[in-house]
């Protein structure tokens, strides 16, 4: 089946477009959207599958040859990238539909969501440089959408600077997508990675590399282009920040991924040592974050930086163990943030407070919802049987066999800063003296709630202890970001 | 907002408006179709014909325009979406990569033998979201208080 990689991003449209015509009818749009979401996975996992055994599927649209339609190259990495995010697309909207109230859900609620799942597949899936600017705003238009439904006061002040810090960044994405045309000539990503390195001028080419991270660093929050970051995920609603804090700044993250190690020559270059150092930074930036606060949810929003950082330093090494961590790392850190945002989503509806001496002792009311949450926690640190160990093994191994000491250190550093910050939550929030009942509109839904989060949870762990029968997918994902001709050969087909 | 308890008399400027509503619509219906040889499409054909539509909004109210033309916008945003999707996922069931259009030659009444091509409704999709857009942001900027 020639039009494989099309599926994931047209079924939920699809699905999505349907469900716009009876926006009112709740249980239609509810079964709908879970149905949707099923099928796609089913349909993503079979691409995994094929992909594993044909290698790297093309799929010119249009029946357009290569450089001059639009291409969409799904290989390992972008096929894992996709399962992921329908997995726990498909969790967070179970996960929504017992969270929120009919009146809620009527205003095109999952239309939105599913609409943002199409950005996003479609972001993981496209070959073509600015037909990824047109699936980023695809997705950035529904987080619009979903940011400030809804309509608290904070809301609308978040997202106006959400808003604003977004356009901004599509329209350097614009400068920067220009400027590489005006140079080369092509959009086709392969086609640009074969036509760069016979450009005379390598600095220009240093030039849009370093736009590049800045626009995809806007999007993924790397320090110092992560102030809008807390401010704007902490005013959306639980499920719709799961989805956020899982999915959108990776894909700043993957995009990063694909154009450092395809078009950009990274080592030995000031655009590795860039790259580095913002990585470096933003790892300590959210550690020190991370520790600062007393809300549950800015705690999280600030482990989102630590991963972003670390993922990144593994791209910046640039070698094969570290890339294998990175991804390793990457598909680990979007399950696990959506379970952690969902779990301190529903200790806050339990509590009706974010802070953390407002909690205590929930462990005796809400068992399933501690346990749950430990186990994210210890996952989260690195512990080993866990599914975030394995990746920040072969980031810190890939840094050392460079003969970096700084940064590996810093990234072991982090896991203990990390591990704090979240058994802090786990002590004060669930250990202790419960500081008064606990009668939040979730405390009655609690129960039903912890499922989906805990099946989440499941497959990450899952994820951790079959790490060995992973790693040949892992391998075959790394391969086209080490050898280019790889992606260029499946692409352009001479 | 108040109304003005006495009716304003625009007799010329309604009467001006029904005549160029037409004129305005045929326009945009010429461009629609003229988009695959000389410039138009569907984006601009929309937006013509929500022009005009804006033209009745502004000669009249938007209870009047509602019972002559009434059609809910966001459904027509719909269909023109489900219209543009359905037009790319045809090829799919011919072997075909998505989006691969296709065109024959068909004898039409009146019109005699006529090449017919799918991007056309591919851009019917287009001029319909269009109009079902800028209509949904007019309207409900416009009626809420």
């Amino acid at each position: 089946m020639i039009n494989l990689p099309i599926f994931p991003i047209v079924i939920p449209a699809l699905a999505a477009i349907i469900m716009m015509f009876m926006p009112k009818r709740v249980v239609i749009q509810r079964a709908m959207a879970l149905g949707a979401l099923v099928l796609t996975l089913i349909v993503s996992l079979f691409l995994v599958h094929t992909v594993s055994i044909d290698g790297i599927q093309t799929l010119n649209l249009g029946d357009w040859m290569a450089p001059f339609g639009i291409t969409l190259v799904s290989d390992m990495l972008s096929a894992l990238l996709v399962t992921t995010s329908t997995l726990l697309t498909l969790f967070v909207v179970w996960f929504a539909v017992h969270y929120f109230f009919e009146s809620y859900e009527g205003n095109y609620l999952y239309v939105a969501m599913l609409f943002l799942l199409v950005g996003v597949n479609g972001a993981f899936t496209t070959g073509d440089i600015f037909n990824l600017f047109v699936f980023f705003e695809v997705f950035l238009m529904s987080s619009y959408v979903l940011i400030v439904l809804g309509g608290r006061g904070v809301q609308l002040r978040e997202s106006i600077k959400y808003l604003l810090v977004n356009i901004i960044a599509s329209a350097l994405f614009v400068m920067s997508v220009a400027l590489l045309y005006s140079v080369t000539g092509t959009l086709n990503l392969a086609d640009l990675a074969m036509k760069i390195p016979l450009i005379e001028n390598q600095n220009v080419i240093t030039a849009i590399g370093v736009m590049f991270i800045i626009v995809f660093g806007m999007k993924g929050a790397l320090v110092p282009l992560h102030y809008w970051l807390p401010g704007a995920y902490v005013v959306a609603p639980t499920p719709i920040l799961a989805m956020f804090g899982a999915l959108l700044t990776k894909v700043g993250v993957y995009s990063i991924f694909r154009t450092y190690t395809l078009l950009f020559d990274g080592n030995g270059t000031f655009l590795q040592t860039f790259l580095m150092v913002l990585a470096v930074l933003t790892i300590f930036i959210g550690m020190t974050g991370a520790i600062a606060y007393n809300d549950v949810k800015l705690i999280i929003i600030y482990n989102i930086m630590i991963a972003v950082g670390v993922i990144l330093y593994g791209i910046s090494v640039n070698t094969q163990t570290s890339l294998e961590g990175s991804l390793y790392y990457l598909i680990h850190d979007m399950l696990i943030k959506a379970v952690l945002f969902m779990l301190v989503g529903m200790m806050i509806g339990i509590t009706k407070s974010g802070l953390l001496r407002d909690m205590g002792g929930l462990i005796t009311r809400f068992p399933m919802l501690g346990w749950t949450f430990f186990v994210a926690a210890l996952s989260l640190a690195g512990i080993p049987p866990l599914s975030g160990f394995f990746g920040k093994l072969l980031i810190v191994s890939g840094g050392m066999d460079e003969g970096e000491l700084f940064a590996p250190i810093l990234v072991l550093l982090s896991s203990l800063f990390v591990l704090f910050s979240v058994m802090k939550i786990f002590m004060y929030g669930f250990w202790g003296e419960a500081k008064r009942e606990y009668d939040g509109p979730l405390a009655p839904f609690a129960k039903r709630l912890v499922i989906p989060v805990f099946l989440l949870l499941a497959v990450s762990v899952a994820y951790g202890f079959g790490a060995e029968w992973i790693h040949p997918y892992i391998t075959q994902a790394i391969e086209p970001l080490v050898s280019p001709e790889i992606y260029i050969d499946a692409v352009l087909k001479e | 907002m108040k109304r003005k308890s006495k009716p304003v008399n625009d007799v010329i400027l309604q009467t001006a408006a029904i005549i160029i509503f037409f004129i305005i619509v045929i326009f945009s219906i010429d461009l629609f179709f003229a988009g695959h040889y000389s410039p138009g499409g569907g984006f601009i054909g929309g937006l013509m014909t929500s022009s005009a539509l804006v033209l009745l909004l502004l000669a009249f109210d938007s209870q009047t325009l509602k019972t002559v033309l009434p059609i809910d916008y966001r459904l027509m945003t719909a269909t023109g979406l489900l219209i543009a999707l359905g037009t790319s996922l045809h090829s799919i069931f011919w072997g075909r990569p998505f989006l691969t259009h296709a065109y024959d030659k068909f004898h039409l009444p009146l019109l005699g033998e006529q090449t017919l091509h799918t991007a056309i409704a591919f851009d019917l999709g287009v001029y319909l979201v269009v109009i079902g857009v800028t209509m949904t942001i007019i309207q409900t900027i416009g009626e809420s208080e």
